[in-house]
Parts: structure tokens; C-alpha cells; sequence
């Protein structure tokens, strides 16, 4: 990693999701020079960890496929994986960074050919299907992952699974003796795109998330459809593998609530309303999905799209925040009760599976930002203090869909090459 | 009592909304109500109601005064908070309960007979006589609010729980024979004639 060569007219970006390169890649492709970071071992962030898109409903490797490959054709990028910002120091036109970069035990030796995986037994949490299954502790994220390049997770480190795994690689790929490194990295300007994280679905209290088991968030419900996923794109509930073909999705899950999230994560309506048709793609005319809503907000210029779902006979919507869920004890059925807004009625309606809409809260609260910058009362980034040089973009600044985060990348790789171009006019480079 | 329902029907119109907000405590929260039912749902005597919290807060917007007022809804409020603690706009709705009881209460239009406010009246003015609740006379007023008669078999029914706390020295009978009180008794009801004058006046109850 000594061969980063970053000055005051680089720009760095922090985050390797849809915003982070998105930025990265404008800036670079306008011929500045850019460190892309990322803590993961491998760049996407949550978009690769999407089944569909709405409103196209086209699947996310596609627009993840060119935006690699834009990267991988830019000499001006340079990427930095299982790399943390843990500080920012300086000033506008001038500020270092100290990144953290966590080892991964496997080298640019690397064929991703697989031997190392089968070579092992030892599993963990997978992460990438937000541990809904488990996955061999050495490991290639996802199809999908850049730099392709198998990680093998801490947990393996000094068990004689390393070991095999060492002996299993052909290419003198693994080094176990790896350890983690500390960088200082100059920068003009810097990009903030840490992106979302959903919120604790847990902390909802009367919905039971963590205590039943076919209560699950809409993140999860993802990974459910995605043939890459858990249950190889079948959607199994979790209690006892059985198909689920009733599914309530309640919106506002954490969401516009001043005992959780207080902002409207934009989102979820949309995503709700897209996730129906993976309902429909499983069952066809068998299959039915509740929406329970408050008001439906069908994002930016959806309203079509809310539309053509509300024809869809399969689907049906009640105006009403869900109040608790019981579960059946016999069947494993969640049990949604509530009072309807359209007359007032009591309901206790059962389903196969609940799926949560669940809020968008930032992955970094803007108070954990190792910087000085200013956020909004819900922890999104609104700008650096003062005059400073640091540009949020994405879900760092506020709940995005992805349309939207490539738009706000794009502006902020705008306002930071302003500010390199100034650093190389008083440089007398440019 | 009548004249107040008057005054207030006069000065308010066909604004409710308004006349809430400013003689009903913790009135100026109901229309932050985005109608997402919560309360409804989450209220454990939810389907004894005639009208649950947020029906109630849509007929105040909808100008719907004497179905409000005549309601026996608000009456029904136990205080148990679950509906504060899952409003996702933190609207204090027990308190608005109570707040919309004791208004209608005040101008005369609340329902006749309601079980909670015929013992909330008989717990007041035996608590007004002494400055301080007289068990004994509380329990016989409580029990022989329906005539002799029934009196008797309530008084009967309880008798167990009766004898129970007279042996574990938790009721006495010697305080049927007018029974203690504050010391200072006429300081207690300066004081609370005081608060009276004052909520009235904030009420608008008084020019």
C-alpha cells in the first residue's frame, strides 16, 4: 500500500458504495486524481446487495458492471479496500488523512479460483446476506466483487483451517502474517460517502423483529429473492422454510417517528411497492401482498408505478400503521393488529411473513464523522464547519434512492474539483 | 353549566379545532394527529369505544363538537400510557383524554350515568369535605350509588376483601363517625378555590 501517492490536489473519497464511486469516477474521469476508500473488503456497498431496482426492475450488476468497469479503465483511481478514515485533519486545499487498512490475508496473488474455500470447513455470519446464512470463513464477498479477490475473515487466523487454506492456494496467495497497516494520505478535498445502514429493526418494539422469526425487514426480504441469496432466490420464511405467499409489508418501519427515526426514509414506499412483485413473480395470481401504509409516497415521478400496483388484483393496501405483532404459536403466522383510517376498523389479520419496511439511518452519524462537520438532527451530514473542503454525497447526507445518491455523487465530485483546481492554480501545476 | 355550552358554541362557530386548542389541556397537540392509528390499535379497551383516540382526533378537525363532547370515549381512558409511548408524533394523548373529559364535563354536555365520571364526582367531593378521601364513606357512597337494594349485594359480594383489610388494619369504621381530616382544612380549600380561579380563567371560563 506504500505506493498511494496522494497530494493536495487528490481528491478522497471515503465510501465505495453507488455515491462513493460514482464520485470517484466523475472526478477522476475530469483527470484529477482520486483514493478510493473502502471498509469492506470489496466495492458495491448496499446496492450490490439488491435483487431489483425500481423503477425498471432491472437487476443492480448491471450498473454495478459499468461503473467497475469505468474503474477498472481510470488510472486516475486508485482503490483502497478494508480501509477505514479514522482521521481527518487540515484545512481546505490541504488535509491528511490517517486510514486504518485492516488485513485480509490474501494478496494480489489472488486468481479467485476457489481452492481456498473448498479447503476450509470453518464458517461464519455472511454479512452479504445480512447474515440470514452462514458462509466459509475464506471467502469472495459476492459475484459481483471488485477487487476479485478472496478475504479470509479474522475469526480463521490461527486455527488449522488457515493452515489449509494456505496449503490449498496454487498461487502463494495467502499470508497469514498480514497485519494491519496505518496510512497517512494527503488530500485537497474530501468526499463523504459512507452511505446507509437500516435501522435496528429490533428496537421496534411491539413488531417483534429478533423474537419472530417471520418477521423480517425489507433489506432481508432482498436477499430472499435474489437467486445469489440464502435461499437461492425462493422465498422461504424463516421458521420453517415453508413459501411464503401471504406477506405484509408495513411501512414506516423506524420511519417518520420521533421515537426512532424522525425523517421520511423516501425509500421504502418504493421499495414496498417493488418487492410486490417479487410476490407476484414467486405465485403469480396465488400469491398476496398487504401493504399497511400511513400515506404512500411514491417518490420523485413513481406515481405511475404506484398505480400500476394498486391494479394488481394480488395486492391489496390498508390505510393503517400496524399497532403490534402477535405470533401464532401453532403456526409460526405473525398476527398484525391494528385500527384501519378508512372507517375505523379493528383488524388481527395473519400472514405467512411480515416483511418491514425498515428506515434508513446513516452508517456514520455525522458526530462520528473524524472531522469537522455539521449534521441534521437525524445524523445526516449537511456540510463541513466552516470553510472546510468536505462534501457529503449520498445516503451520508440524507435517505437517497439510488438514482438520487448518483446525482448528489456527481454534484459533490463537482465541488471538490473546484477546490483542486484552486490547491493547482496556487501550485502553479495547472 | 348550560350557559358556558352556549358562550362556547357562540365564540367558536364552526371552528372546534380552535375551541380544543385553547380550553383543553395539551389541546394544541391534536393537530399535529397524522392519522396513522396507533394509539387505536395499541389501546387495550380499544373495542369498548364508541370513538378510539384517532377517530376522535379527525372528528375535532372535522368540526364534529357534539359527538366529542357527548362521547363516552374519553371516559374510558385508563391511563396507561401505551398510547404516549407508541405515538409516532409523541402527541400526550391520555392527557388529551382527560383534558376533553373534564371540558365536557365543565360546560355540562358529558354523558349522563358514565360509570368513571359518576366516581370520579363522588371521589372528588369526598375528598373536598376533609381534605383527604374518607375509604369508608368512598366504598358505601360507591356501592349504594344504585339504591339500597343493589347496595347490599355489592356491600355483600366484597365482604371477604372487606373483613381481609379490616383484620390487616387497612380500613377502620371508626372513621364512618365523620372521620380525620387536614389540619388546616380551610387553607385547603383556599388553595384549591385558588387553582379553580386560575384554570378558569386560563380556560376562559371567566371575562
Amino acid at each position: 500500500m506504500a505506493d498511494v501517492v496522494a497530494t493536495n490536489e487528490t481528491i478522497l473519497v471515503v465510501g465505495g458504495g453507488i455515491s462513493g464511486m460514482t464520485a470517484a469516477l466523475e472526478a477522476a474521469e475530469c483527470g484529477k486524481q482520486v483514493v478510493l476508500v473502502e471498509k469492506s473488503p470489496t466495492l458495491g456497498g448496499r446496492t450490490a446487495l439488491l435483487y431489483r431496482y425500481f423503477p425498471k426492475l432491472c437487476h443492480p450488476v448491471c450498473g454495478l458492471e459499468i461503473n467497475l468497469r469505468r474503474i477498472r479503465g481510470n488510472r486516475n483511481v486508485r482503490v483502497i479496500t478494508m480501509a477505514e478514515v479514522t482521521a481527518i485533519e487540515g484545512r481546505r486545499g490541504d488535509y491528511t488523512a490517517t486510514v486504518k487498512i485492516a488485513p485480509r490475508y490474501v494478496n494480489e496473488n489472488c486468481t479467485a479460483c476457489g481452492a481456498c474455500a473448498e479447503a476450509v470447513s470453518a464458517e461464519f455470519p455472511n454479512p452479504f446476506n445480512y447474515h440470514l446464512n452462514a458462509t466459509r470463513a475464506a471467502y469472495l464477498p459476492h459475484a459481483m466483487a471488485y477487487p476479485q479477490r478472496y478475504v479470509l475473515d479474522p475469526s480463521l487466523i490461527g486455527t488449522p483451517d488457515a493452515e489449509k487454506a494456505r496449503a490449498a492456494c496454487k498461487y502463494d496467495a495467502i499470508d497469514l502474517e498480514m497485519a494491519e497497516e496505518t496510512l497517512q494520505l494527503k488530500a485537497g478535498a474530501v468526499i463523504w460517502a459512507t452511505g446507509w445502514q437500516p435501522y435496528d429493526a429490533a428496537r421496534i418494539q411491539p413488531y417483534g423483529y429478533g423474537r419472530f422469526p417471520n418477521v423480517i425487514t425489507s433489506v432481508e426480504f432482498e436477499r430472499l429473492a435474489d437467486p445469489h441469496g440464502p435461499t437461492g432466490g425462493k422465498l422461504l420464511r424463516p421458521s420453517d422454510g415453508k413459501e411464503a405467499r401471504n406477506v405484509a409489508f408495513i411501512q414506516c418501519a423506524g420511519s417518520r417517528d420521533e421515537n426512532h427515526l424522525r425523517h421520511c426514509s423516501r425509500i421504502c414506499c418504493m421499495a414496498s411497492l417493488k418487492q410486490t412483485h417479487y410476490v407476484r413473480e414467486a405465485h403469480g395470481d396465488e400469491g398476496r401482498s398487504t401493504i399497511y401504509y400511513i400515506d404512500i409516497r411514491a417518490i420523485d415521478r413513481f406515481e405511475d408505478f404506484y398505480q400500476k400496483v394498486q391494479k394488481d388484483p394480488t395486492v391489496k393496501f390498508i390505510k393503517s400503521k400496524v399497532a403490534r405483532i402477535a405470533e401464532d404459536a401453532q403456526t409460526g403466522h405473525p398476527i398484525l393488529h391494528g385500527v384501519d383510517t378508512e372507517g375505523y376498523h379493528r383488524y388481527a389479520n395473519e400472514h405467512d411473513l411480515v416483511v418491514l419496511a425498515i428506515g434508513m439511518a446513516p452508517s456514520v452519524p455525522a458526530g462520528d464523522v473524524p472531522a469537522e462537520v455539521i449534521g441534521d438532527s437525524s445524523g445526516f451530514l449537511e456540510a463541513a464547519a466552516g470553510d472546510g473542503a468536505i462534501f457529503g454525497a449520498g445516503c451520508a447526507t440524507s435517505a437517497l434512492d439510488v438514482n438520487r445518491s448518483v446525482q448528489n455523487a456527481t454534484a459533490a465530485a463537482l465541488r471538490a474539483i473546484q477546490v483542486v483546481n484552486k490547491v493547482a492554480r496556487a501550485e502553479g501545476t495547472a | 353549566m348550560s350557559d358556558l355550552n352556549t358562550q362556547a358554541v357562540e365564540r367558536y362557530r364552526n371552528n372546534f379545532l380552535k375551541e380544543v386548542e385553547e380550553n383543553v389541556e395539551e389541546g394544541h397537540w391534536v393537530k399535529m394527529c397524522m392519522q396513522c392509528g396507533v394509539c387505536s390499535g395499541s389501546c387495550p379497551f380499544g373495542p369498548h369505544w364508541e370513538h378510539p383516540p384517532q377517530e376522535i382526533f379527525m372528528m375535532i378537525r372535522a368540526g364534529k363538537r357534539d359527538e366529542v363532547l357527548a362521547s363516552d370515549s374519553m371516559w374510558m381512558c385508563t391511563s396507561c400510557y401505551n398510547c404516549i409511548v407508541r405515538c409516532p408524533r409523541k402527541l400526550p394523548i391520555t392527557h388529551i383524554m382527560h383534558g376533553l373529559a373534564n371540558y365536557a364535563h365543565r360546560l355540562g354536555i358529558a354523558p349522563k350515568g358514565q360509570p368513571t365520571r359518576e366516581f370520579a364526582k363522588l371521589f372528588w367531593d369526598n375528598m373536598m369535605k376533609k381534605g383527604r378521601v374518607n375509604e369508608m364513606k368512598l366504598t358505601i357512597g360507591h356501592y349504594f350509588r344504585n339504591g339500597i337494594g343493589a347496595g347490599i349485594k355489592e356491600a355483600m359480594a366484597m365482604k371477604d376483601v372487606g373483613l381481609g383489610m379490616l383484620k390487616a388494619k387497612r380500613l377502620n369504621p371508626m372513621e364512618l363517625a365523620g372521620g380525620h381530616g387536614l389540619k388546616d382544612l380551610k387553607g385547603f380549600h383556599a388553595m384549591v378555590a385558588k387553582a379553580k380561579e386560575i384554570e378558569d380563567r386560563k380556560k376562559g371560563f371567566v371575562k
